[in-house]
């Protein structure tokens, strides 16, 4: 992908996954389209993530579109406290990821041979350990633990027969426990 | 313009209109205590897919490797209340370690 799209792709697309769904398409030979429908399938998910921070962004529209794209799954979720949404902590938390996305982008694009695949050091399990760390205190209620079992279920049952990204929207499903259980 | 620049301009205006869909629609407003009911299930629900895919997760495939025993590591750190940080360095340790043996 040369030097420069990939730095680029980071700064105007904040999602890794569907970065890298972009790159291995392209990457595999598939076209443009095959790429973005790819991307669009993953970063689907955003949309109902973005509704259930939804209503805490104030101010005018440019500054919740663009605050929005400070939303992302680590961002989200920490952002996310017992007690309800903090915006300023997803604000927060989305603008390092940002700059250490970006940074750690250009690093890859340099330095990738040198530093080795991210697997031998165990990183694929941190962000799945982060979230656990971040659900924990969701479970406290028999809604939210209903919520959540339902929405790894659905997740999980539906990864062999759907693109990348379709699961995790579905698992929204789980939060329709919340119109039985009150 | 050729293909990798058309595919990053494309997928990336489309994340910025999916990612502020909910803000510009909703910001600011109180919904009925219902929707808001449901709403707050999201987070608990949508977590628990992400750790569901990133643990079990392969492409199209679900597979047990070596993250289980990071995510299984995590999952006791987090029940005796360790602080996140160290929770998610002990996932990535163990899963480390694993791999290396």
């Amino acid at each position: 992908m040369g030097t420069t799209a990939p730095i680029l792709a980071s700064v105007v697309t904040f999602a890794g996954s569907a970065q890298f769904a972009v790159a291995s398409v392209l990457g595999a030979g598939g076209g443009v389209a095959a790429a973005v429908g790819a991307a669009v399938f993953l970063n689907s998910r955003y949309g109902p993530i973005g509704v259930s921070v939804a209503t805490e962004f104030d101010g005018p529209v440019w500054r919740r579109l663009l605050a929005a794209q400070l939303v992302v799954d680590e961002s989200w979720a920490i952002g996310n406290l017992e007690e309800g949404w903090d915006v300023r902590r997803v604000i927060g938390a989305g603008l390092v990821l940002y700059a250490a996305w970006v940074l750690g982008t250009a690093l890859g694009v340099f330095f990738g041979r040198v530093l080795g695949s991210p697997e031998r050091l165990g990183l694929d399990a941190a962000f799945p350990a982060m979230f656990v760390a971040l659900v924990a205190p969701q479970l406290t209620s028999a809604s939210g633990r209903k919520a959540a079992a339902i929405g790894a279920a659905v997740a999980l049952a539906l990864v062999p027969f759907t693109p990348p990204g379709v699961p995790v929207i579905a698992a929204a499903v789980g939060c329709l426990v919340g119109l039985r259980s009150r | 313009m050729n293909a990798v620049w058309l595919a990053v301009i494309i997928s990336g205006a489309a994340t910025v209109a999916i990612k502020g869909l909910g803000p510009v629609m909703l910001g600011g407003r109180a919904l009925p205590p219902r929707l808001a009911s449901v709403l707050s299930l999201l987070a608990p629900a949508l977590l628990a897919a992400l750790i569901a895919i990133e643990t079990f997760g392969s492409g199209r495939h679900l597979v047990i490797d070596a993250r289980v025993v990071g995510v299984i590591v995590a999952i006791v750190a987090v029940w005796l209340k360790a602080p996140p940080l160290v929770v998610v360095v002990l996932a990535a340790a163990t899963t480390a370690l694993v791999r290396a043996l």
